[in-house]
């Protein structure tokens, strides 16, 4: 549940004080035993995520030798003449994952709200079980989904609607002009909105579940609405819940390859229009790996992926800051 | 359960390899290009069941990946859509100190594929053309570059979506090969490989995502294997030869253009891509098989030479049925001759 509070938990993992205890007892008992293996396993993490790292540090030396920061900013990928740049993939994968959460984080809310303040309990139930069966379908099902209708319907309806509406205003205006051809990073973010608001759903509603009866009771009989004790009340108390569910979406739109790469378009430019066809990191990776015939070439796309990972690193660093600051600001833990 | 079998023989291999060899069973392992997979998964299955005690273990991680697995000798011989590059040869001869031998195994082609609603009639597609809409120079469908090679067809005056290979492959190989041929903008700017910095337009994965975002995107137009186009039934356009004649592509058409090729380099590194020639069609390419020179194992030195006489002969026959075009004759005969040259 708790994902956010993966540090807490390991200290509770520590045996408790056991006092006049012998060492031959604890271990009788397991508590030595259960000890040592928790923290095996748990330092296993550190370990992969360590040799991952130096990993990728490693073989993406060539292109680290080459580039130097300027891979961040560069704006060309050019297998043939050697000259490869981060900048349109890092753009790729920011935007649409920002246009995944502005649709999936209201979407998500809402659904979560409805289930676990106001629908009956057996109704909530079946619709929960619905939803943690939507988080398991594989991408690649979503990315059919993506082709067969999400592109279609920003091509012929949703495209034009947008373009002849929110395209006239005067800033957001240039998010939706140009030409529109069905893929796209505003393509890419619906069908990972699609994707993240089970999980979200999912998270939110359980952390809704658990703030106490009585917060809403007070709430009711200070005279508040069902609706004003649910937003005012029970959704602040669950906040830093609702927001590691946030995040656990965000971490997975970041690192989507298939369903992003069947929508996109593929391109490899930044552009101002959300209806133009881009790149993601992890696309790019998926469909260039097996053919990159060149060192430097393989090296770049090595260090594409250290890239994401210093992204996704970045980001949950944010996220934990985040939390912690709203804890502080009179949320209270989940 | 097959998969675990197939690892656990990877695991094994070197050990079963030269524990069985005195029971008289080889095992090679290869590893390539994903386009002739189909066809080298029915050869090796065949020749296995002919020649009970070779056996062949083929990975199609794609070309990359082919010339990567020769290069560290992890495999005992690879296969690549296009052909190494001196660089990498040399490369070769530095590390294993010896030489890297091509042999064609069949040929590929690649066929315009476009979607223009209200056209049915069969578009010609000049060099220019091509090179124009590719490019991005051309942008429009009733560009007198198109509309004057395709004359009774009512061109639409709309905005030309091109759409290409998003994934590194052999096709695109192709494809840019003949573009490099025909423009000299397009040698300088964009160059040929498997992945190419697009000037225009937008990628799709795999054959299957170039011709579904053709299919669903009105006046697109991209290119696909030929191979899939024929098995997939999706219609394709005549291509412009060197000759100047607009030739649809067919098995026959391809062969004849590698059988155009007057003077074939002795070690078989050759593009076929606009060769002289009536009849030819000019985007095609041979896929190669890429052999050490020298095998120091005895048994699979002999194993893979007797192979590679099989498929010159009996494996060709195979070829058509799964839609890829035979050899020509004569480069047959110059590759019997070049099988020597293993040692």
């Amino acid at each position: 549940m708790r994902m956010s509070a993966g540090a807490t938990t390991m200290n509770r993992a520590a045996p408790p004080q056991s006092g006049p205890r012998t060492l031959v007892r604890r271990l009788r008992d397991g508590d030595e035993i259960a000890h040592l293996i928790t923290l095996c396993f748990s330092a296993s993490i550190l370990l992969i995520t360590g040799l991952l790292v130096i990993e990728l540090w490693k073989t993406s030396h060539l292109s680290r030798a080459q580039f130097g920061w300027a891979f961040f900013w560069t704006r060309v990928w050019d297998p043939i003449f050697d000259k490869f740049g981060a900048a349109p993939f890092i753009y790729g994968t920011l935007i649409t994952s920002i246009v995944a959460l502005l649709i999936a984080v209201p979407t998500g809310l809402a659904a979560a709200i409805f289930l676990s303040e106001l629908a009956p309990r057996k109704i909530s139930d079946t619709i929960s079980f619905l939803i943690d069966l939507l988080a398991a379908v594989p991408s690649v099902i979503y990315g059919l989904l993506g082709i067969f209708i999400v592109v279609p319907l920003v091509r012929t309806w949703l495209g034009p609607l947008l373009i002849h509406t929110v395209g006239y205003v005067p800033i957001i205006g240039k998010l939706f002009r140009g030409p529109n051809y069905g893929v796209g990073f505003f393509t890419a973010g619906i069908v990972l909105a699609i994707m993240v608001v089970p999980f979200i759903i999912s998270v939110s509603r359980e952390v809704l579940l658990t703030v106490p009866r009585d917060q809403r009771e007070a709430a009711m009989a200070l005279g508040a609405t069902r609706w004003e004790s649910t937003w005012q009340v029970v959704v602040p108390w669950a906040r830093a819940g609702i927001l590691g569910s946030v995040f656990l979406g965000l971490a997975r739109s970041l690192g989507e390859t298939m369903a992003v790469t069947m929508v996109i378009g593929n391109d490899p430019k930044i552009s101002e229009s959300l209806l133009a066809p881009g790149y993601t990191i992890a696309a790019v990776i998926a469909n260039e790996f097996t053919e990159a015939t060149g060192d430097l070439y393989l090296s770049s796309l090595i260090e594409l992926g250290l890239v994401l990972f210093l992204m996704t690193f970045i980001l949950n660093g944010l996220a934990r800051i985040l939390i912690v600051a709203t804890e502080r600001g009179g949320g209270h833990p989940a | 359960m097959r998969k675990m079998m197939l690892v656990v023989c990877l695991l094994l291999g070197p050990a079963v390899g030269a524990s069985a060899q005195a029971g008289g069973t080889v095992l090679l392992n290869a590893a390539g290009a994903t386009f002739p997979y189909p066809m080298y998964s029915k050869w090796f299955d065949v020749y296995h069941q002919q020649h009970p005690n070779i056996q062949i273990n083929y990975q199609s991680i794609g070309s990359g990946g082919g010339i990567r697995q020769v290069l560290a000798g992890t495999v005992d011989f690879g296969a690549s859509d296009g052909p190494m590059t001196d660089d990498q040869i040399k490369e070769f001869k530095e590390k294993r100190g010896i030489d890297i031998l091509h042999f064609p195994t069949v040929l590929g082609a690649d066929v315009p594929s476009y979607n223009i609603p209200g056209v049915t009639g069969e578009l010609n597609f000049t060099q220019k053309a091509i090179a124009g809409i590719f490019l991005g120079t051309i942008t429009k469908w009733n560009d007198p570059e198109i509309v004057n090679a395709s004359k009774g067809v009512n061109l639409p005056n709309a905005d030309i979506i091109v759409v290409h290979r998003s994934d590194g492959s052999g096709t695109t190989y192709i494809w840019t090969d003949f573009l490099s041929k025909i423009s000299d903008e397009w040698r300088n700017k964009v160059g040929k490989g498997t992945s190419v910095n697009w000037p225009v337009g937008l990628g799709g994965k795999g054959n299957e995502g170039v011709s579904g975002l053709v299919k669903q995107t009105p006046n697109s137009i991209g290119y696909v294997e030929l191979i899939y186009a024929v098995q997939n039934k999706i219609p394709y356009g005549k291509v412009q030869n060197s000759a100047g004649k607009f030739v649809k592509a067919d098995l026959a058409g391809v062969t004849a253009a590698a059988a155009a090729v007057k003077d074939m380099p002795e070690d078989f590194r050759v593009s076929i891509t606009n060769p002289p020639g009536a009849s030819v069609y000019p985007v095609s390419s041979f896929t190669w098989l890429l052999i050490p020179a020298q095998i120091s194992d005895a048994v699979k030195r002999d194993a893979i030479k007797d192979f590679l006489k099989w498929m010159l002969k009996d494996g060709q026959t195979f070829a058509e049925g799964l839609s890829y075009a035979e050899l020509p004759k004569p480069v047959i005969a110059k590759e019997s001759k070049a099988i020597s040259l293993i040692q």
